[in-house]
């Protein structure tokens, strides 16, 4: 069987876009009642140090802890607060602890399932490795090193990440993209011939030449990733945690040097009460969240099917400010399809149609068969012998493709410069009237592909691309989120100039090399931008190193997938523009959670300081008509704690985002969660004062 | 109504001049040609540079431009030292002795810092020749030594490189400092400040009692205190002399004087950055600030003592310069507290409990208008910090001026936030913690707090003024102060240059939609909150057992 292109197509999206969101995966069941388990287990104090925010927390509750067992520890006042008080408190702040790490445990949880089930997938095969002398040895999977080779038949696991060598097979990689429908893997063709391991062989057989030494494949970084085991900081992530632990450091300062100052003026200071205001103070809320919300961001990366290298990648999609896309199958559909045919030279319509139904013959592309298809209908069928003929194969270097009939007969089909060259090459002229039915065709953004038979043209047949619905929407957004959109393609620039126009995008490349993606991206990136590409092919890969975020597609080869810095599973270009939501999302989960938090010291110094010094003078700060001191502080201290595991959900699923302006975004975001967090802690702790008192607790 | 009246002349002035001086610092630091003082400067500026080997390239390093900020300052600080130490019998006329080690130590290094905290009575301690050789050689090279620092700054958050410090330092003396002062100088010799070397008068007053008057070289010195920022005084009396300070008008240009660099300094950052507006706009948030805080102060004081209210009405006058009146005091104490300068012509001790919160607040935020070169640096780094924070929620890595902000400028930028509060709260527990034996605080209660925590936190901003009503010329004062004096001034300047340098060297990213905006009313806002919330929360508890709790104790709230 000869197959003129690889027969392997991107598999196109299922459904609609939103529709596909959130693609469930296997799930272990338990995943609240293990994320307890680890809340407990993460009380560890050399994992709790690692969060200098919450390893103040910890420290704190040991100390009222202490002060719970003899609460003349600290201090021989009678006034210190008794055993019950500081028992509520070491409760309180042990809840602090454990709710934070419950954020994170059920975060790294929903990683944890997902690695589990790919897990499944890797249990130690037997491999049928190929010697030297042609014969074959049995070994262990966990044997085979780079540049074994190894045979796999019918039924058989791909023992690790390969290239296929020789042989012709369908594989199931659903246990990798969830995808059931098995895909054709063959020698030699971009992208089809790279196999994973840990996929089954469901018919024929192949012969592997192993690429990725063991627990170095791609099934064992999917799982370090989405387990999160090898999880570095992001650099955003680094900065914050830095500003975080300098606010605890101020804010230590700020509390370890009170007792003496407000010694000065004789009014106590429990030891206890001060461990509540700085917890109160420091940045908790964020502090417990930050991991969660990181991780969170990874496992949404992961439910889009888009397994990326480290959360940098992810974080880096929020900062992108260029999008280069290939116009087949990103912006348009894959396939495009004959439209009209466009004679000229004096021929009519049929002549054309008849001979680009002969010429189209052997071509087994959608366009070719839309060709076919498009002169059956108009009853255009040619009477040649083609039980005689041979089909010849595109090329990308010639452009054109075609069919030899046994008597010497040329029947050629191809891009308008190739037909010409051919034509001029076999002593012909080109008719006058082709340049109008091209220019005609290009201005519709259609692909004009021209037909001869032997040394004379007889028309354009006119290729109609098609836009994805919704494209234009999305690069509106995408502008208002201050992206700009460069699409790249092949076509001439008169097409390309109307699809990119049609779609919306910013800026095109017409007749475009792969080599021309590395330079375009490298012209952005020289004025500072920021780029994302999507790729495939293995020339994509130096355009996906050199790109900022390079997604290489899982139907693409081993190369692009390992140039890239993450790797779509459905092979969905457009998914790009998906995870660049998503990384600005998590930028503004950071944020907003951490301006919350910030902004809710506010309130809660207006709680604990006047409980703390009412004998001062500051009772007339209790604002919030708090009902007793050590109600006060409970109360915020109580807030302080459930505010956690109220986050808890938003740190998991992201601030709602929707596409805007930089200063619109700012503006929504500031008064939900700026504002929001100056005033909620006020109404937060004045309820809760409320059902303590209520309840008679202090 | 005067007062406010007053109030309204002073920001008219301060923003009238700060185009005017701000194109002016834009042209020395950016070096451009000025043709006229060019003429007359460069070959004396060259001349210095050349006697003290500098080439005048442009730093590579941070520690290009710090190392001769730390070497020369350490040499200006020893030559201030050896100064008051020896004291020697030349341009002494009242004779006096050699000041005492640890005082003559505490004083050069709070001249040196640009901070000018005197533990000492100046007409009583120091003779003419120490006065000008060591104080007043220090107002400018302590003030050149903090613009150099905030053009320093400016030019690296604007991508340039960092420059010269020698170059900086030795211009910002000729081109800024000089002219000003002695402009200024002229102004105060006419409206009657004293300049001369001709020592003391013996007169005898009014009441037959023989009075011995100090005179000195005033005129000069007061110009350059008021505008270096400096304000360490020539009398005790400091601003309430009328020799440093004859009448309401040099009273007014004494206040513009102090925030006139400063706000031109921001004038001048924005054409350094090609952005007037982001200027503008920063002027205008640390004006309306300024003018939020100096209500307060103004309020305060005219409304009296309210437990006296009974049986006097009017304004506070304890402690204030009778000849201007309670509320400009309050003005002037705002002023002196926002800007780093602490020159005071009444006594901050005497300030009712709200009237010193202005004061205290001022010191522990140090951008309303700020020191010399500093504050705006200061300002700049509350923007970088409201960047981060707010622009992680437009959903891209915060930009600050086309350039990212990332862990290092992070690291830098709290790094100054914890300066203070360390400099401040860590002495003033320590000597709280003692203070029957350390402290010398002559009020109990809170108020002697506050008395405690202004000290350090005047020592640590670098501004000078004491809250007096303290013993604080002893060993104990003066030791632990200079601590918060080094502390508050060089680490800071370090963390400001390595901040400036990194930013520098980093990648320009081109604006777009996506980007935030900084130049924005709104971000400003954002920017005042933060300045309000970062700056403020780690003092609160101080505040409020301090002045805020002193201030219910007067209202007599339960």
């Amino acid at each position: 069987m000869t197959t003129l292109q690889p027969p392997i197509f991107p598999r196109m999206p299922r459904g609609r876009r939103d529709q596909r969101r959130y693609t469930e995966r296997p799930r272990s069941d338990g995943l609240l009642g293990r994320a307890v388990v680890q809340s407990f287990v993460k009380l560890d104090p050399r994992l709790t140090a690692r969060n200098p925010v919450m390893f103040v927390v910890w420290c704190g509750t040991l100390v009222t802890l202490a002060a719970t067992l003899e609460p003349r520890l600290f201090e021989l006042s009678p006034e210190a607060p008794g055993r019950g008080f500081n028992a509520l408190l070491s409760l309180i702040l042990l809840a602090t602890l454990l709710f934070a790490n419950f954020a994170e445990a059920l975060a790294e949880g929903r990683g944890k399932a997902q690695a589990d089930a790919l897990r499944r997938t890797q249990a130690s095969t037997q491999a049928r490795r190929l010697l030297p002398d042609g014969s074959e040895a049995l070994v262990d999977s966990s044997a085979l090193r780079r540049g074994d080779q190894v045979r796999v038949s019918q039924g058989e696991m791909i023992p690790a990440d390969g290239e296929v060598v020789d042989g012709v097979a369908a594989v199931d990689e659903s246990a990798i993209t969830g995808e059931s429908a098995p895909v054709l893997k063959e020698a030699g063709s971009d992208g089809a011939s790279s196999v994973t391991g840990g996929t089954r062989v469901v018919s024929d057989k192949l012969l592997i030449r192993i690429t990725a030494d063991p627990g170095k494949g791609f099934i064992d970084r999917m799982i370090a990733l989405v387990e999160g085991a090898e999880r570095s900081k992001t650099p955003n992530e680094i900065a914050l945690t830095v500003l975080l632990a300098v606010l605890t450091q101020v804010f230590l300062i700020a509390v370890a040097t009170l007792p003496p100052v407000a010694a000065y003026i004789n009014s106590p200071t429990p030891v206890v009460v001060l461990v509540a205001l700085l917890v109160a103070l420091i940045p908790t809320t964020i502090g417990g969240l930050l991991s969660a919300i990181g991780i969170a961001g990874m496992d949404r990366v992961a439910q889009f099917n888009v397994i990326a290298t480290s959360g940098r990648a992810v974080e880096a999609c929020g900062d992108i400010t260029t999008l280069v896309l290939d116009k087949t199958g990103t912006i348009t559909l894959g396939n495009r399809l004959a439209e009209e045919f466009l004679p000229v030279g004096g021929h009519s319509e049929r002549e054309l149609a008849t001979t680009a139904h002969a010429a189209s013959w052997f071509d087994t592309t959608p366009e070719g068969k839309s060709i076919v298809r498009l002169a059956e209908k108009l009853d255009a069928v040619t009477a040649l012998p083609m039980d005689t003929a041979t089909g010849l194969e595109f090329s990308a270097r010639t452009r054109l493709s075609g069919t030899d009939l046994a008597d010497g007969n040329e029947l050629r089909k191809g891009a308008v410069e190739a037909i010409k060259g051919f034509v001029r090459s076999r002593g012909g002229t080109v008719p006058a009237d082709l340049d109008a039915a091209y220019e005609r065709v290009s201005r519709l953004g259609g692909t004009p592909l021209a037909v001869c038979w032997n040394a004379e043209i007889f028309g354009v047949i006119h290729l109609k691309d098609i836009i994805k619905p919704g494209m234009r929407e999305r690069f509106d957004q995408l502008r208002r989120m201050g992206i700009r959109s460069v699409m790249l393609t092949g076509d001439n620039a008169i097409t390309a100039g109307v699809i990119a126009r049609e779609a919306g995008v910013d800026d095109f490349i017409a007749e475009a090399t792969p080599e021309d993606k590395i330079a375009v991206i490298q012209a952005e990136q020289r004025l500072g931008r920021l780029v994302a590409m999507t790729g495939d092919g293995t020339n994509d890969a130096p355009a996906l190193a050199q790109a900022n975020v390079g997604v290489a597609m899982n139907s693409g080869t081993q190369a692009a997938k390992e140039a890239a810095n993450m790797v779509d599973l459905d092979s969905d270009p457009t998914k790009l523009i998906d995870i660049v939501t998503i990384g600005k999302q998590l930028l503004i989960t950071r944020g907003a959670l951490t301006t919350f938090s910030i902004a809710n010291d506010v309130a809660k110094y207006f709680a604990i300081l006047p409980a703390l010094f009412g004998k001062a003078g500051l009772a007339p700060l209790n604002l919030m008509g708090l009902a007793s001191p050590q109600s006060a502080i409970l109360s915020a201290m109580v807030f302080n704690a459930l505010i956690i595991p109220a986050l808890v959900p938003l740190a998991l699923k992201g601030v709602a985002f929707r596409p805007s302006t930089a200063d619109q975004l700012l503006r929504r975001n500031l008064l939900v969660y700026g504002l929001g967090g100056l005033v909620v802690p006020f109404i937060g702790i004045k309820l809760i004062d409320l059902a303590v008192s209520a309840l008679r607790l202090v | 109504m005067t007062d406010w009246f007053q109030v309204v002349v002073f920001v008219a002035l301060v923003w009238a001049t700060a185009p005017v001086l701000g194109l002016h610092l834009f042209q020395v630091f950016d070096a451009q040609p000025q043709p006229r003082l060019d003429r007359w400067l460069i070959p004396v500026e060259n001349g210095v540079l050349r006697f003290i080997g500098e080439r005048g390239r442009p730093a590579e390093q941070t520690w290009d431009y710090l190392r001769p900020l730390l070497f020369s300052n350490l040499f200006f600080g020893l030559v201030a030292l050896a100064f008051l130490l020896a004291q020697p019998p030349w341009l002494n006329p009242q004779g006096l002795p050699p000041m005492r080690w640890d005082t003559a130590l505490h004083t050069a290094i709070s001249f040196l810092t640009n901070t000018d905290q005197q533990h000492y009575t100046p007409e009583q301690s120091l003779s003419d020749l120490s006065q000008l050789g060591a104080l007043q050689f220090l107002f400018f090279t302590s003030a050149a030594t903090g613009l150099a620092v905030g053009f320093a700054f400016i030019r690296g958050l604007c991508g340039r490189p960092l420059g010269n410090f020698n170059t900086d330092l030795i211009r910002a003396i000729t081109r800024v400092l000089i002219p000003l002062s002695f402009v200024f100088a002229l102004v105060l010799l006419v409206n009657g400040a004293p300049m001369t070397l001709a020592g003391p008068v013996m007169l005898r007053t009014l009441e037959g009692a023989d009075q011995i008057l100090v005179r000195g070289p005033v005129a000069g010195y007061e110009a350059i205190k008021q505008i270096g920022e400096n304000g360490g005084g020539f009398f005790g009396a400091n601003s309430a002399h009328p020799f440093e300070n004859p009448n309401p008008f040099t009273n007014l240009l004494a206040m513009v004087a102090m925030f006139a660099i400063p706000a031109a300094t921001i004038d001048a950052f924005g054409r350094f950055l090609g952005n007037r507006r982001q200027a503008t706009l920063l002027l205008l948030l640390v004006t309306v600030l300024f003018l939020a805080l100096a209500a307060v102060a103004i309020k305060a004081e005219q409304g009296g003592n309210p437990l006296l209210t009974a049986w006097l009405s009017g304004p506070n006058l304890e402690g204030k310069e009778v000849r201007f009146g309670a509320g400009i005091t309050a003005l002037f104490a705002t002023i002196t507290t926002g800007s780093m300068t602490g020159a005071v012509n009444g006594a901050m001790d005497s300030l009712l409990p709200l009237g010193g919160l202005v004061p205290l607040f001022n010191l522990f935020l140090q951008v309303i208008f700020g020191g010399q070169g500093t504050g705006v640096a200061y300002l700049l780094v509350f923007l970088i910090l409201t960047v981060f924070l707010t622009g992680l929620m437009v959903g891209r890595t915060p930009e600050l001026f086309g350039r990212k902000v990332e862990k290092g400028e992070i690291v830098w930028s709290s790094l100054i936030l914890l300066i203070h509060p360390l400099f401040v709260l860590v002495p003033a527990a320590i000597t709280l913690a003692d203070a029957p034996t350390l402290s010398g605080i002559s009020n109990p209660g809170s108020h002697g707090i506050s008395q405690v925590v202004y000290e350090y936190a005047s020592a640590s901003a670098n501004n000078g003024s004491g809250f007096e009503g303290l013993g604080d010329g002893t060993l104990w004062w003066n030791l632990s102060t200079i601590l918060s004096l080094l502390g508050g001034r060089y680490l800071p300047i370090a963390a400001l240059l390595l901040l400036a340098a990194g930013f520098a060297r980093k990648p320009k990213v081109p604006p777009g939609p996506g980007t935030l905006a900084t130049d924005t009313g709104l971000f400003t806002v954002v920017t005042g909150v933060v300045i309000l919330i970062l700056g403020a929360l780690t003092f609160f508890p101080v505040l409020a057992l301090g002045p805020i709790a002193e201030a219910f104790s007067l209202t007599g709230a339960p």
